[in-house]
């Protein structure tokens, strides 16, 4: 962040969030990004992805009880791909904040947080679709918008579409 | 010679008149199947409200592709759907037409280049009689498309097929115009 700039007071709810998180993961999240737009940090320790998102679930001083999106992104330079998880809690604390998971572009996988927060599942599904990384221990891992023998995953940035479709032809 | 002598050696009136009075039937009364695909199913609900009131062609859509004549292909079909489409149209009785209406569904529309999911027309995989234009087409343009179909009907006869009526229908179109300035000078002579 540039000197001298101001941080608005919701970035400063955040980072206070972020600093219970950190306390008790230490190494497996990384530092706080006071991002104005949607301050965010990742996680660098995978495995405990899950068990930080019941921990801000329920810890009462983070309530993130609502889930608001879940997105994929393709890191193709660092042979990445990875969600963002955009979390609120709506109603309770008001504060938000932005989670950053990545995993390998190929055959990598991300711990499922289907269970801690609902909107999770057709969210990783969908990420799923569109970047191929797996989420594991997710109750239904299957497609959800391309039909389920469809080949590669359409929004990885070195997609290419395939010529046919049962048949029918795809490129225009 | 008596008409009837002469319709049965010559030009066959007496089938030509029976030609004309199902023609007339079956595009006075075309039935669509009542499904819609995207945004395009909007404007194609709006021209069978009251605003357009498609029922005064005896235009109504059915629930059913057994009970119809016509499917309107309105909006995007997405290669998911392609399959879909297939059976549906499969299970209308002939003789059936297709109107495919938009952009989408006559060639991909705005997703002809970068829409992975899309099929680039609906005609790579059932034959389309009547293309109307645009993102969406207003009712109007569906209106015209729904005459251009009523016009190939009216084209249609015993022992023509149906290229040859499309043929013929692409060559010499019924256009209004010219039926309403025959009608009026014929009035004034
Ligand atoms: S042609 Fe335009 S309005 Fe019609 S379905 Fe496609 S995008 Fe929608």
């Amino acid at each position: 962040m540039e000197e001298g700039q101001v941080i608005s007071q919701s970035v400063q709810q955040s980072a206070a969030a972020y600093a219970i998180i950190k306390d008790k993961f230490g190494e497996a999240v990384s530092a706080f990004d006071a991002n104005e737009t949607m301050p965010f940090f990742e996680v660098l320790d995978l495995s405990a992805w899950p068990e930080i998102a019941l921990f801000m679930r329920d810890n009462p001083k983070l309530q993130f009880n609502y889930m608001a999106c879940l997105s994929g992104v393709d890191y193709q330079s660092e042979e990445k791909v990875g969600i963002v998880c955009n979390l609120e809690s709506l109603g309770k604390l008001n504060h938000r904040i932005a989670v950053k998971v990545k995993c390998a572009r190929t055959g990598g996988s991300i711990p499922s947080v289907a269970g801690v927060w609902h909107t999770a599942n057709w969210h990783e599904r969908e990420a799923y679709d569109m970047y191929g990384m797996l989420f594991s221990a997710h109750p239904d891992m299957r497609r959800i918008l391309c039909p389920d023998d469809w080949e590669g995953y359409p929004l990885l940035k070195d997609y290419k579409v395939q010529e046919s479709y049962h048949g029918i032809k795809v490129p225009y | 010679m008596g008409l009837l002598d002469a319709g049965i050696k010559n030009h066959n009136v007496l089938v030509t008149s029976v030609d004309n009075v199902l023609n007339w039937a079956r595009l006075s009364s075309l039935w669509p199947m009542g499904f819609g695909l995207a945004c395009c199913a909007i404007e194609m609900m709006a021209t069978n409200a009251s605003n357009y009131d498609l029922e005064r062609f005896g235009i109504f859509p059915r629930s059913s592709p057994r009970q119809s004549d016509l499917m309107i292909v309105a909006g995007t079909v997405t290669m998911k759907m392609a399959e879909r489409v297939i059976r549906l149209y499969e299970q209308m009785p002939e003789p059936r037409y297709v109107l495919s209406m938009g952009s989408c569904s006559n060639c991909g529309g705005p997703y002809w280049e970068h829409g992975y999911h899309v099929l680039k027309g609906v005609d790579r995989i059932i034959p389309v009689d009547v293309y109307v234009p645009g993102c969406p087409p207003r009712p109007e343009s569906l209106i015209g498309g729904l005459m251009k179909v009523q016009e190939l009907i009216r084209m249609e006869q015993i022992g023509i097929s149906r290229a040859d009526a499309l043929k013929k229908l692409a060559e010499k179109s019924v256009d209004p115009q010219f039926v309403i300035e025959s009608e009026r000078n014929a009035a004034s002579a």
